[in-house]
């Protein structure tokens, strides 16, 4: 393991892959600041330039970079203006927007970027210690216990969807995986499901699918409801003071140390990224803290600010452990820098930290180096890259799609390419409406192939669908992705029938 | 019926369709005796899709949370610009129409000048300057520092 730790350390030390780091931080936060533009949709983007880079580990420290530069602008604009530019950093807004207008953004910003900071430092060192042994324990597994894991995984992200969204998400899961089986495959001699239609030969780019599902959405949204796009104040105090006192860094200490532990352990977990992270992490300090400092929560609380930054950044961390040790995405982001891989020919996976150790080891060392490059050259660029969000929306839109489009067209040099982004575009619009999640349709797309390579090499194995039960690891495996989707229907029940009895006991008709 | 259902129904009609196709796969000579067939998983999934697409049809309403990050209260839909929206989705068809014929250079200026003026911008004097630029701008990068081919001209030019 040292060699490989050595290895990744003169991998990601290079020059060119130091320069990587430093640009990916800088376009992530520079993008991830305006209001729209989330993480996934930015690494959809990028994946484009990143396959033209041509070497994996590069290409993959730049990702790493933008990731992380993206969360970090979208907690700026949270802070700021009260434009949480991603999901993940909506919590940050509770506590950081009040401070700015209090005129303490420059600290503000420096709470965030510094628990960001430890929050990823923990989570580094954690996945220094997790993924090998995970990798470790992965090497056991057949094809039967990857099908089974990626049910698990699939099931996890439905489980994780939120009230009433199960069976939604479930769907969505399903149709990707479904829009999976378009198109030639490795298995089969002739390609399925195409319709007679040429451009679907070779199936649905995954580029254009994460576009239509993240990027074109959001910017829609921003032009129907252009509430929505200026929602955000400026907060009126200027940026300065970007220090912090040692009391500060006393009462912020412990939130950080619990809540780096806590983000990392959401991360790892499949399903459950950033966000759900950044929300339970300010709960639980919430609740946690005492008196007169729980009265200040949502009033401009440093620990308020602390707690989801530390959370956030820990679970992105995290959310790696499963992508490289079982090749496995357990958020719609870390799905996208999955197919990044396999378009740059490297399989993620336990045999990863054996057969490309520079590789694995470069990517974990580059993380940390991300979280220095956002603290020590972000931090003092703020001021200055905070102009971005001063650009009208007349042009920033326009820029958007333009972007959108320019992304799935050199990917693929073809024009029918945007007719389709398009079309997938505006469904995805109305389905978001109505409350479908999205997030599940890519990551059933992206595991769908590798879902049915291992169910027919278990099948060709056993000759028939045996190893479902034969196998011990398998079938409990299957048990838990069975349940995990029978779970939250089966509360959900017990709190109807509940409520009924609750409603019965005052007397009150039942109807609904 | 509410628009969540709507979309149900659209994708159980997707799902019997998928169906329809898988269970009537042409399976070539060769691989009828195998094991595990082309058309295994998409059996399963069509029979999956549909099965889940009915629960959300028949299930009872869900408790919606108001606090919902992506949600959006319907009643503000009629205050929704459409038209603008469907403006710049007009706007990117045309765009990937006209790309190859009239070139990157001219379709790209004309998309992002098309869709400020769309989304009600009237200052020309900045807004040409800008779209001009933009396309020369990334047509460069694109062309020169991915190395990516990008036919910058009309048709009638000889490129």
């Amino acid at each position: 393991m040292l060699d490989g730790v050595i290895a990744g350390l003169t991998t990601a030390l290079t020059v060119q892959n130091l320069i990587m780091v430093v640009a990916g931080c800088l376009i992530g936060t520079f993008i991830g600041m305006l209001p729209g533009l989330g993480p996934m949709s930015i690494i959809a983007i990028m994946i484009p330039v990143a396959i033209s880079i041509g070497d994996p580990a590069a290409a993959l420290i730049m990702l790493a970079g933008v990731y992380y530069g993206a969360i970090f602008g979208g907690s700026t604009s949270s802070i700021l203006i009260n434009a949480p530019g991603v999901a993940g950093t909506v919590a940050t807004s509770f506590d950081g927007y009040p401070m700015a207008r209090k005129g303490l953004a420059g600290k503000a910003l420096a709470v965030a970027a510094i628990s960001s900071f430890a929050g990823g430092t923990v989570g580094a060192i954690l996945l220094f210690g997790f993924a090998p042994a995970l990798a470790t324990v992965a090497l056991l597994f057949h094809s039967a216990e990857y099908f089974a894991l990626m049910v698990v995984g699939l099931s996890a992200i439905a489980a994780f969807a939120g009230t009433g969204k199960v069976a939604k998400a479930l769907l969505m899961t399903i149709v990707g995986l479904m829009m999976a089986t378009v198109g030639e495959s490795a298995l089969f001699n002739a390609p399925r499901f195409t319709m007679g239609i040429q451009d679907l030969q070779s199936g649905f780019s995954f580029i254009t699918l994460a576009m239509a599902m993240f990027a074109l959405p959001e910017a829609f949204h921003m032009v129907l409801d252009p509430k929505r796009s200026r929602r955000g104040q400026p907060s009126g105090g200027e940026i300065k003071d970007l220090m912090i006192t040692r009391q500060e860094a006393k009462a912020i200490a412990p939130v950080v140390g619990r809540q780096s532990i806590q983000g990392f352990l959401i991360g790892v977990m499949p399903g459950a990224g950033a966000t759900i992270a950044s929300f339970l992490g300010y709960a639980v300090e919430r609740n946690i803290a005492k008196g007169e400092e729980q009265e200040e929560f949502g009033k401009g609380s440093i620990k308020g600010l602390a707690a989801p930054e530390t959370a956030n950044n820990a679970a992105c961390t995290g959310s790696f452990v499963p992508l490289l040790t079982l090749g496995i995405p357990g958020s719609g982001t870390t799905a996208i820098l999955l197919g990044a891989l396999i378009a740059l020919n490297v399989a993620p996976g336990p045999r990863l930290m054996i057969d490309r150790p520079d590789i694995f080891w470069a990517v974990i060392v580059s993380m940390y180096l991300g979280n220095v490059v956002l603290l020590i050259l972000n931090l003092p660029l703020i001021p200055y890259i905070a102009k971005v969000l001063a650009v009208p929306r007349n042009y920033l839109i326009p820029f958007i799609l333009f972007f959108t489009l320019m992304g799935s067209y050199i990917g693929q040099n073809n024009a029918t390419e945007l007719l389709i982004l398009v079309g997938l575009g505006v469904c995805a619009t109305i389905m978001r409406f109505a409350d479908y999640p999205l997030a599940p349709l890519l990551i059933g797309f992206i595991l769908g192939g590798m879902m049915e390579d291992n169910f027919a090499r278990a099948v060709n194995i056993t000759d028939g669908v045996s190893f479902m039960w034969e196998r011990p690891g398998t079938l409990i495996l299957l048990i838990v992705g069975v349940a995990l989707i029978f779970l939250p229907a089966w509360r959900r029940r017990r709190a109807f029938a509940r409520q009924r009895a609750q409603v019965r006991k005052e007397g009150v008709a039942d109807g609904d | 019926m509410a628009l969540d259902r709507w979309i149900a129904l659209i994708f159980l009609v997707i799902s019997l369709i998928y169906g329809y196709a898988a269970f009537h796969y042409p399976l070539l000579p060769f691989e009828r005796g195998m094991a595990f067939l082309p058309n295994t998983q998409p059996m399963a999934l069509s029979v999956l899709g549909a099965v889940v697409a009915l629960v959300i049809l028949f299930s009872r309403k869900a408790p919606t949370d108001d606090e919902d990050l992506g949600g959006i209260d319907l009643d503000e839909v009629r205050q929704f610009k459409i038209g603008q929206t469907l403006g710049l989705v007009a706007a990117m068809v045309l765009y990937a129409l006209l790309l190859r014929p009239i070139g990157f250079l001219a379709a790209t200026s004309l998309f992002i000048a098309g869709c400020s003026i769309v989304l009600g911008e009237r200052k020309f004097h900045v807004l040409i300057p800008i779209a001009l630029v933009t396309a020369l701008v990334i047509w460069y990068l694109v062309q020169e520092t991915l190395g990516i081919y990008m036919r910058p001209w009309p048709w009638f030019i000889d490129n």
